[in-house]
């Protein structure tokens, strides 16, 4: 299993990083949404995209529009992890095409929570 | 880190208030959950703030919910949730087609995630006309508080709550979540020990007394797990979490796998012991629910609490 990590800030990539490697993902970073379609378009295998919302170049959002619009990646799961918590962003996101939206500030329970739901982990969660 | 005096007074209050172990090993867990409570009080450390308890009835009722409060999740652990929607759900839907209402207890509740994910299976599964009334009960008063409020932080929200289920269930409010109203009325809240006697209530159709019984030693789990036979329908559904049992406990129950996988174990009582054999007069107090009455548990006692 392989996760595309789409974050802006460095810290936050390595937190998410740490966490679902943890569950065995491989992973690959990128600084915004144009930088993870960049990767995506040059024939990366992800299995699950981990996308923050507000990042220069291409915003989360955009992205997942742009992927959803795309058949070749109709089987990428799409986790929105952002500080955006209004109701209405949440609702936007859904049918946008995101599976699942975790609002920062998170605990890594969270993720494999969420990840669980997705049925998304790599090897057995522990209970 | 807490004396050993001290951790053993705390782990005797917490034993004779609750029955709850607290054994070695737990000292970090005491100190975490009672240092807040020590700063507010003006007492420089735990040690201090345990003088302070035994004197003070106040602070140690405070000091016994601080302690007994747990961390939760919503659909925690999800196999179970699966198997209530997709086994034991269908199963009360044909057998309870007369009365089309459903009676549940989330017996330890903590601050209602259990409870309202349930109200959420049961919102978006119950065909028309049917009713359910899903009782929380806990041993904390602030915890019953939060039940009964139905205000999530960020973070809680976090902790497998479904994004379709955020937005379909809550509403924003400053920086917390609240329940709907609808859902909200379908949950009600009283306090309950239950290593104490309870109080007259509904029988069951499901009872989720899941990641609890740990706390308990071994006779009062057989005492807890004798009484509870005594709330469930002849044909009800009994949770524990994964890694509790009533095996070597009460044979009172048949253990039946089901879910995904086969994953789940529900108990459910074993034929002529249970409800159908509560001692004479329990069954009146049982106060065997209709619909209408389904705010019985709103008249328990304010608190059955010893000591505190």
């Amino acid at each position: 299993m392989h996760a595309l990590i789409i974050d802006d800030s460095r810290t936050m990539r390595s937190i998410l990083k740490r966490i679902v490697h943890e569950l065995g993902f491989e992973t690959t970073e990128a600084a915004n949404g144009q930088e993870a379609l960049d990767v995506l378009e040059a024939g990366l295998q992800a299995d699950l995209c981990l996308i923050d919302w507000n990042m220069p170049l291409m915003d989360g959002y955009t992205f997942v529009t742009r992927v959803r619009a795309d058949q070749r990646w109709r089987n990428l799961t799409l986790m929105m992890v952002t500080t955006e918590s209004e109701h209405s962003q949440i609702v936007r996101a859904l049918a946008a095409g995101a599976h699942e939206y975790v609002i920062k500030p998170f605990t890594a329970e969270a993720i494999v929570e969420k990840l669980e739901l997705l049925g998304l982990h790599a090897k057995e969660v522990p209970a | 880190m807490i004396s050993e005096t001290n951790f053993g007074y705390v782990a005797d209050l917490l034993r004779r208030e609750t029955a709850m172990l607290c054994e070695r090993g737990k000292e970090y867990l005491v100190e975490a959950r009672l240092l807040p409570l020590a700063r507010q009080a003006g007492d420089p450390d735990v040690d201090r703030y345990v003088d302070r308890l035994r004197t003070d009835g106040r602070e140690r009722a405070r000091a016994v919910d601080a302690l007994t409060i747990n961390e939760t999740s919503w659909f925690r652990d999800l196999a179970p949730y699966q198997a209530f929607t997709d086994n034991v759900l269908p199963q009360l839907l044909s057998s309870r087609a007369h009365t089309r209402h459903l009676d549940i207890w989330s017996a330890a509740c903590s601050s209602g995630q259990e409870a309202y994910s349930i109200a959420m299976l049961l919102d978006e599964a119950l065909p028309a006309g049917w009713t359910a009334r899903i009782h929380a009960t806990d041993v904390s008063p602030s915890m019953l508080e939060r039940v009964r409020t139905g205000r999530y932080s960020q973070v809680e929200m976090n902790r497998g709550m479904p994004a379709t289920r955020l937005v379909k269930y809550f509403q924003r409010v400053g920086s917390e979540w609240e329940i709907v109203p609808s859902l909200r009325s379908m949950v009600t809240v009283a306090p309950l020990n239950l290593a104490a006697p309870f109080p007259p209530m509904p029988t069951f159709d499901v009872v989720l007394l899941r990641n609890v019984l740990i706390y308990f030693d071994q006779t009062t789990k057989r005492d807890i797990l004798a009484r509870v036979s005594r709330t469930i329908s002849p044909d009800g559904f009994l949770f524990l979490g994964s890694t509790e049992t009533t095996l070597d406990l009460d044979d009172a129950w048949v253990r039946e796998t089901t879910g995904p996988a086969g994953r789940v174990v529900v108990h459910r009582p074993r034929a002529g012991m249970a409800a159908a054999t509560r001692p004479a007069g329990a069954a009146s107090s049982a106060g065997i629910a209709s619909p209408t009455t389904a705010s019985t548990a709103n008249q328990l006692p304010t608190t059955l609490r010893t000591g505190a």
